[in-house]
């Protein structure tokens, strides 16, 4: 039961990630793929901020005194700020990615009219 | 293709809005530094306030103060912004993206040069990012019918 | 800081080079393809000769920078002047240098050789062509140069986005294949996001030369056997290894020509050089081989790959559909050598990643220069073709010999260090593999060069006859690229030799 109680945003985002691969690989319809795509990526940006997470912590800013009071920081009392810098480029790349794939069922739309990929691969034979 | 939809509430209250949106969208930028945000966040906000603009009114609406090759341009010039920087940290005997050597051309010490070097580079990524968001939006919303063409 | 240097097999204080090739390698392309847009509107015939140029200052980078290895070892650049493993460096060894020098001299060849079939194809998308064609570069270039496990991943997806973007305005069926691309390559990518998670936290690092310094402590942890497992299936969706090569053959089918010839012979071979430095570098050989046998699993699936690309090769009438499912087989190669997980197998992988890049660019130009002058792709319309176009067949003739692996082209010592490598293992069935291999791959090849040469005594039921067959040969500027790649084969062949002891021999880790 500790097991899963207490690493549960690792259950959290494995169950995300599972249920955008199903929908990529079982679904038929070119929009429904898309969308598990993008509950795919976005689990796996869930799990790396969840684990920057620490206890007690806060935002991962420095104040700037006036004067320029300079004091000893503690890593211990902020959040982990690298994953959150990783994961803004991760979202970027997932932004791109979904802009290219919409471009690219618009373009297989205006083909053939549907997006269901049995019918597609009716229409190409 | 999104028809034009006469509402006077949503109108008068979008014009209303979107400058203070686009206002926001460069403290966003700016205040990367101190506070969440940066290039990448204040450059969606701009774009979503140019969406709102399609929203309200009409693609043409926005399409007349944002044409396409006003789009291109801004995107292909916040990369080169980006990369420029970087670049001229290069010519100026440093690695590449090592802001300390801005120093020689702006008027202050190589500590405070690398964090002006880094807001140098945030205001070409939201440049970039604003141009793209609107037009990933414009291709999508007219389903890759341009009506002007690109020239 | 100390750093594992892989060619004297033991720890080394390296400085930071302060020579700006390692990045110029990388920013010339990039601004370029920013620029392509801005020229293009002012005047459009400019994209070319900036593209060219652009593609031919990597050129000369990626040459500095072989130089640069032979003489001093490995080269770190740190970008920002951050001392890593703060900050990004790009650590550059002759395997890097190897690939790099590859990947650029490939693009300069195609860019060369792209104008007229992007012309005949493509007319009102030139300038955004060029655009994506040199982030194409850029992003594979900066897979080869950079040391930093998450930046390898920015660069992989640049390098991906810029793949979906030009199969996609391809013919009939490119969007429909460059949607299944985009799904596939997507999970592959995100795949290799997350082992390079896993690793982020157990080890608290992304840089590559720090990991294979603080992992082998850890060998015996979960999150890191979870993040081997991850990175390879990542990586082997990316490299088109069976059976995660589905996207491939009607992704590189229905792309325009141009695009086929850049993105098919470099994209697989920068995924096989990630492999390599994921197995060999960040984890140790002794990892990769015993913890984690993971070699001997590679080696079956590879041999399976090369065996079924070849028998899927035989059933296409399409010609460039056949050299899609050649090229599964020739990843099959790579795969093989390094399953074999000893010096002779690897060195023969690494010798084939230089020369399968130009065996399939040169098929895949040639099959660019008979789309652009005739229009046809069938293998069984080929009748005359070596009367109507008999210096492209002549090089097709020449760079199928070497990828059935005839000496003196390069295509035979590649095979036969593997062959070696395969007999030093003791590995009986896979040297029987390769013998199989070559043979279906004369078949292959022969079937489409007799198509192309002989008469067709047998079944000339139209009674075709070979006057009026003119003389339609392939412009000088898909040409000249051509017969400097069947140069190439052959001078790669003959000098085989050299580039082992110079190059070769450094890449390949010493523990094996």
């Amino acid at each position: 039961m500790e097991f899963i109680i207490a690493k549960y945003n690792y259950w959290v985002y494995i169950v995300l990630m599972m249920v955008g691969f199903y929908a990529m690989m079982g679904k038929r319809n070119l929009a429904k793929k898309l969308v598990g795509m993008n509950i795919f990526q976005t689990s796996i940006i869930l799990y790396f901020v969840s684990t920057a997470a620490k206890k007690g912590a806060t935002i991962p800013i420095v104040e700037h005194g006036h004067g320029g009071a300079v004091h000893a920081i503690h890593a211990a009392q902020y959040v982990n700020p690298l994953p959150h810098v990783l994961m803004l480029t991760a979202i970027v790349v997932m932004v791109s990615t979904f802009g290219v794939a919409l471009a690219l069922i618009i373009m297989i739309y205006r083909r053939y009219n549907t997006l269901e990929e049995d019918e597609i691969l009716e229409l190409r034979k | 293709m999104i028809e034009r939809f006469e509402d006077v509430i949503i109108q008068t209250v979008c014009r209303l809005l979107i400058p203070f949106i686009q206002l926001f969208g460069l403290y966003v930028i700016a205040h990367g530094h101190h506070s969440p945000g940066g290039g990448f966040q204040g450059g969606c906000i701009l774009g979503a306030s140019f969406i709102l603009l399609c929203v309200a009114y009409d693609i043409k609406e926005a399409k007349r103060r944002m044409t396409e090759k006003i789009n291109v341009i801004f995107c292909c010039l916040g990369v080169i912004i980006f990369s420029g920087i970087g670049a001229i940290c290069l010519m100026l005997g440093g690695n590449y993206l090592n802001y300390s050597r801005l120093h020689h051309l702006l008027p202050v010490n190589p500590v405070d040069a690398r964090s002006h070097g880094i807001l140098g580079i945030e205001i070409g990524v939201g440049i970039a990012v604003m141009a793209v968001m609107v037009s990933i939006f414009l291709d999508l919303a007219s389903r890759g019918e341009h009506e002007e063409g690109l020239k | 800081m100390r750093y594992w240097s892989l060619e004297n097999d033991h720890f080394t204080i390296s400085q930071m080079t302060t020579s700006p090739f390692p990045i110029l390698i990388i920013v010339v392309p990039l601004i370029s393809s920013f620029l392509v847009p801005l020229i293009g509107w002012w005047k459009k015939n400019l994209c070319y000769p900036l593209a060219i140029a652009a593609v031919t200052m990597c050129v000369v980078s990626s040459i500095a920078i072989l130089n640069m290895v032979i003489e001093q070892g490995t080269i770190h650049y740190y970008l920002g002047s951050w001392d890593p493993p703060w900050g990004i460096e790009y650590v550059i060894d002759h395997l890097n240098a190897y690939v790099a020098i590859i990947v650029s001299v490939i693009s300069l060849i195609v860019v060369i050789s792209s104008k007229r079939s992007v012309e005949q194809e493509l007319p009102e998308k030139i300038v955004y062509f060029y655009c994506m064609f040199l982030l194409q570069v850029t992003g594979l270039l900066g897979i080869v140069v950079t040391g930093d496990m998450f930046n390898l991943y920015v660069f992989l997806e640049i390098a991906s986005l810029a793949g979906y973007a030009l199969i996609a305005i391809g013919e009939d069926g490119a969007p429909f294949a460059s949607f299944n691309y985009v799904i596939f390559g997507t999970i592959g990518a995100c795949f290799y996001l997350l082992g390079v998670g896993y690793l982020y936290i157990v080890t608290g690092s992304l840089n590559m030369v720090d990991l294979s310094q603080i992992l082998p402590n850890l060998y015996n942890s979960k999150a890191v056997l979870v993040a081997f497992a991850f990175l390879m299936v990542g990586v082997g969706i990316k490299m088109a290894l069976f059976p995660l090569h589905v996207w491939l053959p009607d992704a590189y089918t229905y792309a325009p020509s141009a695009v086929s010839s850049l993105v098919a012979p470099l994209m697989t071979k920068v995924g096989a050089y990630v492999m390599i430095r994921v197995m060999f570098t960040v984890f140790e050989p002794y990892f990769s081989i015993e913890v984690v046998p993971v070699t001997a699993v590679l080696s079956w699936i590879a041999s399976i790959a090369i065996i079924f690309g070849c028998i899927l090769a035989l059933g296409q009438t399409d010609l460039k559909r056949m050299l899609a499912y050649v090229l599964v087989a020739e990843v099959g190669y790579i795969a093989l050598g390094v399953g074999l997980a000893n010096k002779l197998g690897l060195t023969g992988a690494i010798l084939h990643i230089l020369n399968d890049a130009f065996m399939m660019a040169g098929l895949f130009l040639v099959v660019g220069a008979i789309m652009y002058k005739i229009g046809i792709r069938n293998i069984y319309q080929f009748r005359y073709l070596h009367k109507r176009m008999p210096l492209t067949m002549a090089a097709f003739t020449i760079i199928g010999l070497s990828v059935i692996g005839i000496p003196p082209t390069c295509g035979f010592f590649s095979k036969w260090y593997l062959v070696l490598g395969a007999i030093d293992a003791q590995k009986w069935i896979f040297v029987a593999v390769l013998l199989i291999s070559s043979l279906l791959n004369a078949i292959l090849f022969f079937r489409v060069i007799e198509n192309a040469y002989f008469e067709p005594g047998a079944y000339a039921h139209d009674g075709g006859s070979p006057e009026g067959i003119t003389m339609e040969e392939a412009p000088l500027s898909m040409l000249v690229p051509i017969f400097i790649i069947v140069a190439g084969i052959l001078i790669l062949g003959i000098f085989s030799g050299k580039i082992i002891s110079a190059i070769i021999q450094f890449a390949v880790p010493a523990s094996l």
